[in-house]
C-alpha cells in the first residue's frame, strides 16, 4: 500500500442557518479553503469524493448530480459515500485509498449538510408501518442506551455535564463553531430543559449548516508540500446489522473490531498512551465515556473516570475534540470528516487556538446510522 | 403512506439573482470562462470552476432543441393536459432548458420551433414564474416589471407517496395483531426469537420459519422520556418510549408506557400490553394503545441486561 497523506483541510463557519450560500456555495466555502490550505488548485485534483447523510436532509436525490460544477468534478472521476452519521469518516477513507491503491495522487474529500433546508427530527422519524410511531429523532433513538450506559458502569450523572462543559469551552476556542459557550458550566447545563429523558438540551448537539473538505495526496504530493503534512497511518471501516437480538448499543462491535484493526494497523498497542488527540463522534456528551470504552481507551465501565478525572480536557491525558466536535457543530454529513479533518490538523500544528501542544499522533473517528457504521483513522505527523 | 416537508432553499448570490429576475419577469443566463452562456445559470464554471458572476440576460423566446410528447401529464408538472416535454435555447445563451410547451396537440410540435415563455399571473421568484412555453404567434409575453425586492429563499413543498408492501413474515404478524395476538420467529441455528418476525435471521443468515406466539406482557429494558416537539410527531409530549422485552422474546420492541407517572418508569419494570377495543383493531401494531405497568416486582437487571 502506498503513502498517503492529508495535504491540507478547509471548513464552512457552521451555523444553524447558512442562508447566504446555496448547498453548491457551502461546499465551495470548505473546498476553495482546503485547496488553499493544501497550497493547490484545481489542475492537481485528480478525482472527488463526496459524503453527503440522508438525501431526505435536503430533499435533494443524489445532490452529486447537480453538484458536480461546484464540486470540480466535471472532467474527473466522482464518486458518493453514503454511511449515514459516519459518512464523513469513510468519505476520508475511501479517498484515502484511492491514493494508497495508486490509482490517483490527489484527491478531494467533500462532505456537507445543510438541515436547515429541512428538519432532522423529521426526517429521522419515518418509521415503517409494522412498529409503532414512536420514534423521536436521533435524541430519542439514544437517550434509552444512554441511559443503559449510565446503569451498566454506575457513571455518576454529572458526567455528561462536565463532557457538555468541555466540548463547549473548546469550540469557543474554535473560530468555525457553530456553539461558542466559554461561559458555560454544570450548573447551566444541568438547569437546561430535559430534552429526551436522560439528555438534556446542553448535552445535544446543534443542528447545522456546514461544509468540511481534504486534500489527500500521495508521498510525491506530501514531500512537495513546503508544510507539515498529516501522514495516514492506519483506517477501519466496520458495519453491524441496525438491530438484532444481542446488540450491544453501549458497546457495539462494529466499533470494537474496527478500534482493534486500527491500532494493530498503526502499531498502536496502549492508545491511552500513544494517541496526543483525539476527534470522537459526540453527538450527546454521554457518548465520551462510551466511546472511550468501545476504542479502548478505557476498560468497560471505566471510560467516564476518565472524563470525571479532567483527563479529556485540552490539556489532560487524552485531549478529546478540542474543536469541541460534534456537540459544537453538527452538520451531519460533515461531521465524521470535521472530526477527520481536526484529527489531521492537530498533527499538522494547523489548530489554532486550540492546538494541543506537541499532539504527534491523532485520531478521527465517526460512526453514524444507529450505531451500525464506524470508520476511524490515526494520522501522524511522521510516515509510517 | 405519504411523507413531506415544504424544503426551504438557501439560494446564494447567483441562484437569487435568476430568481429575482424571475419575480421580474425576466430570465437570466451566465457567461461562462469560454463565453458561452448559460440559461439558467450555473454557480460555477464547468471548465474552470471558479464562481461565475456575470449574469445576463436571455430570451424571452427560444428554439426548441429536441422535445418529446406527454399524453397523461401528472400532478405537479407544470400543465395538466397534454403538453410537449422541450429542450429550449432561449434567444441570446448557448444551453438548452427543459420546459414545457402548450402546443395543444402533437403534430404541432416540432424541432427548430419558436417559442415563447408564459408567465405565471403573479411572478413570486420561484421557478415556478415560468408557467411555460407556448408557440409564438399569439399575444408577447408579459412585460417585465421592476421594484421587486430581492429573492434569497425558495420554498419547495415536497411530497412522498408510496405504498409500502409487506413481506410475508411482516403480513403475518399485521394479520395476528388484527387478532390480539403477537407472532414472532425463532431462527433454527441461534434459537433467538424475533417479533416483528424478520424472515431472516440477521446475524445467523438464515430464514427464520418457525413462528412463536409471544405474551403480551414483559419488562422494560430501557427507556427514554420525550419531552421534545417536533414537525410531524405523532403523539403529544411528554411521553415514555421504552424498549420492551416480551417474555420469551430476544429483542425490545418499542412501545409507549402509560398508567404511570414517567418518572416512576424505570429499568426492569413489569409491564402490560393494553389493547384498544377490539372492534377498532385493524392490520397495525397500533392495537396496542401502549403498555402500563402489570404490578409485578421488577425483573432483576441479569435477566435483560443481553437485550438491551
Ligand atoms: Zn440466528
Amino acid at each position: 500500500m502506498n503513502r498517503a497523506a492529508v495535504l491540507g483541510t478547509g471548513q464552512t463557519e457552521h451555523r444553524t442557518r447558512r442562508t447566504d450560500v446555496s448547498m453548491a456555495g457551502l461546499c465551495r466555502e470548505a473546498i476553495d479553503r482546503a485547496l488553499a490550505d493544501a497550497g493547490t488548485d484545481w489542475s492537481d485534483v485528480d478525482a472527488v469524493v463526496l459524503g453527503k447523510a440522508p438525501d431526505l436532509f435536503e430533499g435533494v436525490m443524489m445532490p452529486e448530480l447537480f453538484l458536480a460544477d461546484a464540486l470540480g468534478a466535471t472532467g474527473r472521476p466522482l464518486l458518493r459515500v453514503h454511511t449515514a452519521g459516519s459518512v464523513g469518516g469513510s468519505t476520508a477513507i475511501v479517498a484515502s485509498q484511492l491514493v494508497q491503491a495508486g490509482v490517483h495522487r490527489r484527491v478531494l474529500a467533500v462532505a456537507f449538510e445543510k438541515q436547515s433546508e429541512s428538519n432532522a427530527m423529521w426526517a429521522l422519524s419515518i418509521q415503517p408501518p409494522f412498529t409503532m410511531p414512536v420514534g423521536a429523532g436521533a435524541g430519542g433513538y439514544f437517550a434509552p442506551h444512554i441511559r443503559s450506559y449510565i446503569r451498566r458502569s454506575g457513571a455518576p450523572p454529572h458526567v455528561g455535564a462536565m463532557v457538555a462543559v468541555k466540548d463547549r469551552r473548546n469550540g469557543a476556542l474554535n473560530p468555525y463553531a457553530h456553539l461558542r459557550q466559554p461561559d458555560i458550566t454544570l450548573e447551566s447545563v444541568n438547569a437546561s430543559p430535559m430534552l429526551w429523558d436522560p439528555i438534556r438540551y446542553d448535552e445535544t448537539c446543534p443542528s447545522s449548516d456546514g461544509a468540511c473538505a481534504i486534500v489527500i495526496g500521495d508521498e510525491a504530493a506530501a514531500e512537495a508540500s513546503d508544510r507539515q503534512v498529516a501522514w495516514i497511518h492506519a483506517t477501519a471501516m466496520r458495519t453491524e446489522p441496525t438491530y438484532f437480538a444481542g446488540k450491544d448499543h453501549v458497546n457495539p462491535r462494529a466499533g470494537y473490531e474496527a478500534s482493534r484493526a486500527l491500532w494493530r494497523a498503526a502499531g498502536i498497542i496502549d492508545p491511552l498512551e500513544q494517541i496526543d488527540a483525539a476527534e470522537i463522534y459526540v453527538p450527546f456528551s454521554w457518548f465520551e465515556p462510551m466511546w472511550l470504552e468501545n476504542l479502548g481507551f478505557a476498560a468497560p465501565g471505566e471510560g467516564w473516570k476518565l472524563t470525571e478525572a479532567g483527563e479529556t480536557g485540552i490539556d489532560g491525558a487524552l485531549p478529546v475534540n478540542p474543536s469541541g466536535g460534534v456537540m459544537c457543530s453538527n452538520p451531519i454529513g460533515a461531521s465524521g470528516l470535521l472530526r477527520f479533518a481536526e484529527a489531521a490538523m492537530q498533527v499538522m500544528g494547523r489548530a489554532g487556538e486550540h492546538q494541543v501542544e506537541g499532539a504527534r499522533t491523532a485520531l478521527g473517528h465517526a460512526y453514524g446510522g444507529g450505531s451500525q457504521f464506524f470508520a476511524m483513522w490515526v494520522v501522524g505527523t511522521a510516515p509510517v | 403512506m405519504e411523507i413531506g416537508f415544504d424544503y426551504t432553499r438557501s439560494l446564494g448570490p447567483v441562484l437569487s439573482r435568476f430568481m429575482t429576475a424571475l419575480a421580474e419577469r425576466r430570465i437570466l443566463g451566465c457567461r461562462g470562462s469560454d463565453g458561452r452562456v448559460h440559461a439558467p445559470p450555473l454557480e460555477y464554471d464547468p471548465v474552470t470552476y471558479a464562481p461565475l458572476t456575470e449574469l445576463v440576460e436571455v430570451g424571452p423566446a427560444g428554439t426548441v432543441v429536441t422535445w418529446t410528447w406527454l399524453d397523461r401529464p401528472l400532478d405537479g408538472q407544470p400543465l395538466d393536459r397534454p403538453f410537449g416535454w422541450a429542450l429550449i435555447r432561449l434567444d441570446g445563451a448557448d444551453t438548452a432548458m427543459l420546459h414545457a410547451v402548450d402546443a395543444g396537440t402533437k403534430d404541432q410540435m416540432r424541432t427548430g420551433m419558436r417559442v415563447q415563455v408564459r408567465w405565471a399571473p403573479e411572478p413570486v421568484g420561484h421557478i415556478r414564474d415560468v408557467a411555460c412555453f407556448e408557440p409564438i404567434g399569439g399575444a408577447a409575453p408579459a412585460s417585465p416589471r421592476s421594484g421587486v425586492d430581492p429573492v434569497t429563499m425558495v420554498t419547495t413543498p415536497i411530497h412522498l407517496r408510496y405504498r409500502h408492501t409487506t413481506s410475508i413474515e411482516e403480513s403475518r404478524y399485521l394479520r395476528g395483531l388484527a387478532e390480539g395476538k403477537l407472532i414472532g420467529q425463532r431462527c433454527p441455528a441461534c434459537g433467538k426469537v424475533y417479533v416483528p418476525p424478520r424472515g431472516a435471521c440477521p446475524t445467523c443468515g438464515v430464514p427464520t420459519v418457525d413462528d412463536v406466539e409471544l405474551p403480551d406482557r414483559g419488562t422494560v429494558t430501557t427507556f427514554c422520556v420525550v419531552n421534545v416537539p417536533f414537525p410531524g410527531q405523532r403523539i403529544p409530549p411528554p411521553y415514555v418510549v421504552a424498549y420492551v422485552l416480551l417474555d420469551g422474546a430476544d429483542i425490545p420492541m418499542q412501545h409507549l408506557i402509560l398508567g404511570c407517572r414517567p418518572d416512576e418508569v424505570r429499568m426492569g419494570m413489569r409491564v402490560a400490553a393494553v389493547w384498544r377495543p377490539r372492534e377498532q383493531w385493524g392490520t397495525t401494531p397500533q392495537n396496542i394503545d401502549h403498555f402500563q405497568p402489570s404490578g409485578e416486582p421488577d425483573a432483576p437487571f441479569d435477566s435483560y441486561a443481553q437485550h438491551l
